[in-house]
């Protein structure tokens, strides 16, 4: 449901965004476009090894060869590189390995940095990477989370005595939100349990990671491809001991991040380091390949998942054990990923008893942390396989399960077993519109058609009912989550003496469109032209204050900050437009850009008072010739966008190829800025979480070593491969922001993943399928169909027979 | 990244191109369009100390008529293979399978003749190469001489080419009048084949009087599927008699493991896909 946009009202128009023409040319401040005087080039060696002592490096060559100015290792920068801050101790007793940015005596996974080149020119630099030898002891690798965890595993981090990092659990009982599980469990009707595998994915992002660092100033300055500038400043600070105001950094245009640059790189700190000793200006890019094996991957789960059901359909109860992927190291948020899940395993249904284990474990391979979603789409993914699963023991049809469980409309505001209180919502709009944009009941009779002619290609309808917790965060949640940093935004207002503006955010955009949607909200609070607004961001000499953009935060923080501080404005304009109309305070109003006395046609454009300040000439007394304002906003709560994706998969029994015939993705983001963006958002949030379902993988050999190391291998898609969406909306505005919005950047990729598998298990059930790993290959789902049609006749075949989805070959059970 | 140091020339004609190579010994490398080189010498996977670029050469472009054959210069585009009213005409099947390769930007940059030296069983020009009789026609600094596609492809990356030798045209004879069909079975749209089954039929009637079918990816070389040929010539083109002949179509292959497929998997899918590929071509 697109609302029309008022004449003359910015909020709410699809306009094109601002930024696109420079961004999509690439003629631009790309941090690897940038160039500066006496610029050095640097390159990386890495380890081949996904788990070895160095017992030598011998670096004379690469130091002879042309051009190369200095060659380091992890020995020369051990007292100098500190350990790479882990932001989130999710217990008191959470093991955290010390994690050099460059391995000084161990490497604990493939593509570790072991020493870097820097010389004169790029082609220089990674000739003399050939230059450099190191010899390696093998040490065992550890692969395998449920094995890692064994007592007599291999380990990573032989001094921390485990593999186990922590153990964080939810229980209502003893949290007094609902009842016990075990309980429920033992006294239920029906329970369905299933283990699912959220498979290892690569944030992917389109730019690679480039930094380059000038210390030739006063201020070292730092142009990186991140998605935090101003955590990456402080953590700068902390990790290496520089003061934090001699560093200024700053996030040019930025090519992507999707999670993948929420973090404080090894690159980055080496960087740093080593423009320091050389005095010069460096610059570091990595290679794709660079990219895929080193910079952090996201999900990589074992779900154990145990519902508690009545014969009728209600859910008495959910226990979720979890297995979760550190890799080697603990990144800026990684041991908090799973733990975000934990709130949204009960997603939009009343489930009286929750329980939630997630141990965390190290493994020899790259560490994960954030990707687009961050928790919330493996909660989403097994929850809302779950309720097919249950429909399916129940012989329910699975949206009528759902509705039978979810929050009721008039329920609002609620709060859940896990404690979060969902402000608005509205799953019977948002259902009965896909349903209808679905022909939900006609494909439902296909399906039965195809079964029945014993077609060779099947039809199958995927659910998901999902919603998602975003806008974070509040401060004091984050604090009882022991996170080390707040959830607030900033942001601030500059008006120019001519009338424009600048819009100061402390949100970092990498391409969602912040400079568009914020010039538009100012615009319409202001009362002036979209295009007297400029918007800036990214540099901590610009922004001072900021907490940066992910976890669909940017509008619901941040620009609630702009809008705050825009407010501010207005107020400091008041008297002086009063001053200058001789009239009191009192009796102005302010609309359209104009102060107006009331009852009269006497006004003043805040342009004219910019002005007036500017001069200063004739201000009211004690009042400052600024009406320039900042401001921090704390959100009170998150907000709670949700919506109900319908997926029509066909299954070719014969070969095991998926075709998504259709998709109907109806989403509740609240109250919408610009509604081209949020359909960009959504269609690329699907194209993500589909991939998840159907083609990425990041997969290791038995030796550690990264096999999908090039995107010939790990298959991202493209338009090629998507079935066209069909979108649309519903609008439930959220009661804890003052523009009623609602989070889009993960909502996609976060429903679309069960949506398909939903969609593939349902068109082959009938053949003894009810799970594919994922990604639900051709060979995968071809070999699901075969032991399916084997097991039928055999134990296990059965509604609800519990064989675990990993016990079979290619996940199929 | 950035590949090792190599030097570069450019000839302008075969002669040329063939003495630059002889000059160069074993250390150069032949850049044929790139789309396979170049990602080798960025990931520093091959170090040659001199790349001889054919992309300067004239003559190595275009599709003429000689008689009962085509010939297509080795360096003519996939682009232009695809767009070709020869091929269309006389190697359908050709412009089939070369459509399917990579994408639009590859499609523009790779060449016909490249594709076939650089024998990648994956890569989807072979098997159509091997199922029409191709002849690579092959000049160095002994002269030229003529290499049929059978005896071209010896093993993964490897060909008869000997060194010093350029594949410079590829005559393949007419098929004119005949149906043809390449079916490829893949992940995601610019991905090389799991397995492809090229087919080019002549029917009269409903019978199926000649066939050649061609299957990629299913050994170290593009395997001609000859049991199918023969099980399908003389028969009706039904569902049925298609669908048994394809059942000979793993003869003589040897299919890999890889990430995407088992060897089983792919035994089984060269059989439906011949069926389908068979199916199509008769249509």
């Amino acid at each position: 449901m697109t609302t029309a946009a008022e004449p003359g009202q910015e909020v709410g128009k699809g306009r094109l965004r601002k930024e696109d023409a420079r961004l999509i040319t690439g003629r631009t401040r790309w941090t690897d476009n940038m160039s500066l005087p006496g610029m050095l080039h640097m390159a990386m060696l890495r380890s081949p090894m996904a788990h070895a002592r160095i017992t030598n490096i011998d670096t004379s060559e690469a130091r002879q060869m042309p051009g190369v100015l200095a060659v380091v290792t992890g020995a020369d920068l051990a007292d100098s590189q500190g350990s790479l801050p882990c932001a989130w101790p999710i217990t008191e007793d959470m093991k955290s390995p010390d994690a050099p940015s460059m391995a000084v005596n161990q490497v604990n996974f493939a593509g570790e940095v072991v020493a870097a080149v820097v010389a004169r020119s790029a082609a220089e630099a990674a000739d003399a990477l050939e230059g450099i030898d190191v010899d390696y002891d093998e040490l065992p690798v550890v692969l395998d989370m449920a094995e890692a965890i064994k007592d007599d595993a291999d380990l990573v981090h032989p001094d921390l005595g485990t593999n186990s990092s922590a153990t964080w659990i939810f229980d209502s009982a003893e949290a007094g939100t609902g009842g016990s599980v075990d309980e429920a469990i033992g006294s239920a009707e029906v329970v369905v349990e299933r283990t699912f595998r959220q498979q290892r994915l690569i944030p992917a992002f389109m730019e690679p990671r480039s930094i380059v660092v000038d210390p030739t100033g006063e201020q070292v300055t730092m142009w990186s491809a991140t998605q935090v500038p101003h955590i990456l400043r402080l953590m700068l600070a902390m990790t290496l001991g520089v003061p934090e105001h001699k560093v200024r950094v700053i996030a040019p245009d930025v090519g992507g991040g999707f999670g993948g640059k929420l973090q404080v790189t090894p690159e980055e700190v080496i960087t740093f380091l080593l423009a320091q000793k050389l005095g010069r200006p460096v610059k570091y890019t990595e290679t794709r390949s660079e990219s895929l094996a080193s910079a952090h991957h996201g999900r990589d789960q074992l779900q154990k998942l145990t519902v508690a059901a009545r014969r009728d359909g209600t859910v008495t109860g959910l226990k979720v054990e979890l297995l979760a992927d550190m890799g080697a190291y603990l990144r800026l948020v990684t041991p908090g990923v799973p733990i975000l899940g934990a709130f949204m395993y009960n997603a939009i249904y009343k489930i009286p008893a929750y329980h939630f284990a997630c141990t965390n474990v190290f493994t020899t391979k790259t560490p994960t942390d954030a990707y687009r979603g961050a928790g919330r789409p493996e909660a989403t993914f097994a929850i809302e396989r779950m309720m097919d699963e249950l429909a399916n023991e129940l012989g329910m049809d699975p949206l009528e399960l759902r509705e039978k469980n979810w929050i009721k409309h008039e329920e609002f505001p609620y709060t859940t077993v896990s404690t979060l209180t969902y402000d608005s919502g509205n799953y019977e709009a948002a259902t009965a519109r896909a349903k209808e944009l679905f022909d939900y009941d006609g494909l439902r009779r296909e399906q039965a058609e195809r079964r029945q002619r014993g077609d060779s290609v099947q039809l199958g309808i995927g659910i998901s009912t999902f919603t998602e917790m975003c806008g974070l965060a509040p401060s004091r949640v984050l604090g009882s989550l022991s996170y080390g940093a707040g959830g607030w935004e900033y942001g601030a207002i500059r008006m120019l003496p001519t009338g424009k503006v600048e819009v100061i955010t402390g949100s970092s955009a990498h391409g969602q469109g912040h400079e568009t949607a914020w010039s538009q909200i100012v615009a319409d609070k202001l009362g002036v032209p979209f295009e007297d607004v400029e918007v800036l961001h990214g540099d901590t000499q610009s922004s001072p204050r900021g907490l940066d953009t992910y976890g669909s935060r940017s509008l619901t923080v941040g620009a609630m900050a702009v809008l705050s501080a825009a407010d501010k404005v207005i107020e400091k304009a008041k008297p002086i437009a009063a001053h200058m109309m001789e009239c009191s305070p009192d009796d102005l109003e302010f609309s359209g850009g104009k102060f107006t006395v009331r009852g009269t046609g006497t006004d003043t454009g805040i342009a004219d008072i910019a002005l007036a300040v500017f001069a200063a000439h004739d201000l009211p007394d004690g009042v400052e010739p600024s009406i320039d304002a900042d401001a921090t906003f704390d959100p009170e709560n998150f907000s709670f966008p949700h919506g109900t994706h319908l997926c029509a998969a066909e299954v070719d029994t014969e070969t095991g190829q998926v075709r998504l015939r259709s998709y109907v993705a109806v989403d509740d983001v609240g109250k919408v800025v610009n509604p081209l963006i949020v359909e960009g958002q959504v269609h690329g949030g699907l194209v993500q979480g589909i991939a998840q379902a159907l083609f990425e993988e990041a997969v290791y050999d038995e030796s550690g070593t990264l096999m999908t190391g090039t995107f010939a291998d790990y298959l991202v898609p493209s338009a090629a491969d998507m079935p066209s969406f069909t979108t649309d909306r519903t609008e439930t505005p959220s009661t804890t922001n003052a523009l009623g919005v609602k989070g889009v950047g993960e909502a996609g990729t976060i429903a679309s993943t069960p949506a398909v598998v939903n969609a593939i298990v349902d068109a082959i059930r009938h053949k003894g399928v009810d799970d594919v790993e994922m990604p639900c290959t051709p060979m995968r789902v071809w070999q699901a169909i075969q032991s399916g049609a084997q097991s039928a006749a055999g134990p296990g075949a059965e509604p609800g027979g519990g064989m675990g989805s990993l016990d079979a070959e290619g996940g199929a059970r | 990244m950035i590949p090792a140091q190599f030097d570069y020339v450019a000839p302008t004609t075969v002669d040329d191109a063939v003495r630059a190579l002889a000059d160069a010994g074993d250390e150069a490398k032949v850049l044929a369009g790139g789309q396979s080189l170049i990602p080798v010498l960025r990931m520093r996977l091959a170090a040659p100390t001199k790349l001889i670029d054919l992309g300067k050469v004239a003559e190595l472009r275009g599709v003429r008529e000689d008689g009962n054959a085509l010939v297509i210069g080795a360096m003519t585009s996939h682009y232009d293979v695809v767009r070709d009213p020869l091929i269309a005409e006389h190697a359908q099947l050709i412009a089939m399978a070369t459509s399917t390769v990579a994408d639009s930007q590859v499609r523009h940059r790779g060449t016909f003749g490249g594709s076939l030296a650089h024998a990648d069983p994956a890569g989807d020009l072979l098997a159509p190469a091997l199922a029409l009789d191709a002849e690579m026609v092959v000049h160095g600094m002994d002269g030229r001489r003529v290499i049929p596609a059978s005896e071209f492809f010896v093993d993964y990356f490897t060909t008869a080419l000997r060194p010093g030798e350029l594949l410079t045209d590829v005559r393949v004879p007419k098929y004119t009048g005949w149906h043809a069909h390449y079916e490829k079975f893949n992940r995601v749209a610019q991905a090389w084949s799991i397995v492809g089954v090229a087919a080019a039929v002549q029917v009269e009637g409903h019978t199926i009087q000649q066939a050649r079918v061609g299957l990629t990816n299913m050994s170290s070389v593009p395997v001609r599927a000859t049991g199918v040929e023969r099980a399908l010539i003389g028969q009706e083109a039904t569902p049925e008699a298609i669908k048994a002949a394809a059942e000979h179509a793993v003869e003589g292959t040897m299919p890999v493991a890889d990430g995407n497929a088992d060897a089983a998997y792919r035994e089984h899918l060269a059989k439906v896909l011949t069926s389908r590929a068979v199916t199509a071509a008769c249509g």
